[in-house]
């Protein structure tokens, strides 16, 4: 598996210009309900799930647009799903935050969808299969004591996941100096995983920083995490953002889709650019014209007569 | 004539045996200890892979079981006390009851989450609910209860290895050293076909049941003895209705009995308020097109002591059932 620090930057960018779409359109009324982005946190998923194989599985939260693009997802599904089409991902059941496609799984509630990954892991192991779970956590994440839970019989079952923790430095609204004591790695350390802390919005380094913990995963040495302080530069959800405008500004110099425009050649940046544009078009104005999903397409949650 | 322990044990074992996706996890499942109320006891040893003790983590359990299911095995759940249940809530209702039609059913989530409740045992207001009228109704998610009319057993190898959906399967701690219910000379039995079974007993050669006494799990042990007091004693005839499904909620064989007798009685070992039978009530209400008298007969609204006779303050007791079948009689 190859990709270019162009190939890294498309990525980014695909998920960038989807989602500022996605903010943009909110307030035109085409979709419904909520969303949250994940604007600024693209070198994340784009470096992690570089190393990413077909058997790998991916167990996201509710700001699960970027890894599920990085996945692999396709624009078109994932905007006919937040647009509530029938050729949505989930057909429009599930919306922003509930994304099912291949071995990729997102639950819209934190923390419980950590134990889903560490029993992923548990049946991949138990039927041999090599894969490696990937499961994607925030900052706010760790106030849920599932999570502990889940960390303990990883570690104790020596299971094949990565944990990768995205601290973007607040839960929702609240500052991570208001939710979280002590230091985030001895959380991992403390049950024995072997974890790395980097500061970075540069896809190249955080790819390279994972590569080697990704590799032990998946030669069967137990759980290891990746914590990656971050930012988000769009609000949580739509328009609930109080945060200083100075401390926002100040974070988007290191925007991590400038620092990889500035290891390209500008011609090569301006292309992807159109090219990024024209599908993220292509993406949205295709679902828009595809049909509303409604009550026709709506089964039973179970077989009720069984 | 089997236990019901045994036939618990024996439809896991079953289980096991019959697929290599079967997975049981719990806390203290090991042997020789076999679980807090013996039902896992020899599984470990003859499966050593496949049966996982876990840590004291509910929640913990119950999700990475949805994990294992979403991936293709079919893992049971157990959970050591059903007060317990709760603190998997929201891995039930959240993630296995969801997932599937989330996802517009591209996954299925078959696991099996086993717990006993109940009291009568004197464990005190935490070790004794009956707590299974907060998940009833979820949409998505299968709650079954245990009884002696069905084989349990059976039941439980059908939930593990049949069902795709997610199955909460109540167990009741005074079920464990129950034997499974024979007819004898004194009830005709009835069970009507499906996965899971609904019985329908009554007093053998008794004339038109008087009463339709609505029931599940245990209940249906202190029902069966009501029954037989109230033939006796009183020459009231029951005829016990009990559902093995609780959730999705069906009527008909309880609909049909109750056009019949125009008399309902609710027994349930849950409070009183905003539970199965009121949920009984307004479905017979909106369905048949006759007067029904109607009673409940439920635990009080309040949590359930630890002294002996505090607990039998709270609990139904047999005179209770008893009493509430005269009222309804009453012209």
């Amino acid at each position: 598996m190859k990709s270019t620090p162009a190939d890294s930057f498309r990525l980014m960018l695909q998920i960038r210009r989807f989602e500022e779409r996605v903010l943009e359109l909110f307030p035109r009324g085409l979709f419904y309900g909520t969303t949250h982005t994940y604007i600024g946190q693209e070198a994340n998923a784009v470096g992690v799930l570089h190393w990413l194989e077909e058997s790998d599985i991916v167990v996201s939260n509710h700001r699960c647009h970027g890894h599920f693009l990085a996945y692999g997802g396709s624009m078109h599904g994932l905007a006919s799903e937040l647009m509530g089409r029938t050729t949505g991902i989930c057909a429009g059941r599930g919306g922003s935050q509930h994304i099912q496609w291949r071995n990729f799984y997102a639950n819209g509630i934190l923390g419980g969808t950590v134990p889903l990954a560490v029993g992923m892991a548990l049946a991949v192991k138990k039927q041999s299969q090599g894969s490696v779970v990937f499961s994607f956590m925030g900052d706010g994440t760790l106030g849920e004591g599932v999570v502990y839970e889940s960390l303990n019989m990883a570690s104790l079952w020596e299971l094949p996941v990565f944990f990768v923790l995205e601290n973007n430095r607040y839960a929702q609204s609240t500052p991570i100096k208001l939710h979280l004591a002590g230091e985030i790695a001895k959380r991992f350390e403390a049950f024995g995983i072997r974890t790395m802390h980097i500061d970075s919005t540069d896809v190249d380094l955080i790819r390279n920083t994972s590569e080697e913990l990704i590799t032990s995963v998946r030669k069967a040495a137990g759980p290891r995490a990746l914590i990656i302080d971050t930012y988000r530069f769009a609000p949580h959800s739509k328009g609930d953002d109080v945060r200083d405008l100075e401390e926002i500004e100040q974070f988007r110099r290191k925007d991590p889709l400038q620092l990889q425009a500035a290891k390209l050649n500008p011609t090569t940046v301006e292309e992807l650019e159109t090219e990024v544009m024209e599908q993220v078009e292509q993406a949205f104005s295709t679902a828009q014209q595809d049909p509303v999903a409604d009550a026709g397409a709506v089964t039973a949650a179970m077989d009720e007569t069984a | 004539m089997t236990g019901i322990l045994q036939a618990l044990n024996d439809g896991l074992r079953h289980s096991l045996e019959a697929s290599a996706a079967v997975y049981l996890l719990g806390e203290d499942i090991l042997d020789p200890y076999g679980g807090a109320f013996k039902v896992v006891k020899g599984l470990s040893s003859d499966y050593p892979d496949r049966v996982i003790t876990t840590p004291v983590s509910e929640a913990g359990i119950v999700g990475v079981s949805v994990g294992m299911a979403l991936r293709g095995l079919r893992p049971v759940a157990e959970i050591m006390f059903g007060d317990f249940l709760m603190l998997a809530a929201d891995q039930l209702m959240n993630h296995a009851a969801k997932f599937r039609w989330m996802s517009n059913d591209q996954v299925r989530v078959p696991i099996v989450v086993r717990t006993p409740m109940g009291g009568y045992r004197g464990y005190g207001p935490t070790h004794s609910q009956t707590l299974e009228k907060h998940v009833l109704g979820t949409a998505g998610l299968r709650v079954l209860a245990a009884n002696t009319l069905v084989n349990p057993g059976t039941v439980l190898s059908r939930a593990i290895l049949e069902d795709d959906d997610p199955v909460l399967f109540v167990e009741h701690k005074l079920l464990y050293p129950q034997m499974m219910f024979s007819a004898g000379s004194e009830f005709e039995s009835h069970q009507l076909r499906g996965r899971y079974p609904w019985s329908i007993l009554r007093i053998a050669g008794a004339p038109r049941a008087d009463i339709t006494l609505a029931t599940y799990g245990y209940m249906a042990e202190i029902g069966r003895e009501v029954m037989v007091r109230l033939a006796y004693e009183r020459e009231i005839f029951v005829e016990m209705v009990v559902p093995t499904q609780l959730s999705p909620f069906r009527l008909d064989p309880l609909m049909e009995s109750a056009g019949r007798t125009g008399r309902v009685l609710v027994l349930e070992e849950g409070t009183l308020n905003l539970g199965w039978g009121a949920e009984l009530a307004a479905r017979l209400l909106e369905t048949l097109d006759q007067d029904i008298q109607f009673r409940r007969v439920a635990a009080r609204n309040m949590p359930v002591a630890a002294a002996a006779k505090l607990e039998q303050h709270v609990l139904p007791q047999e005179d209770d059932i008893f009493s509430a079948a005269l009222t309804l009689m009453k012209p």
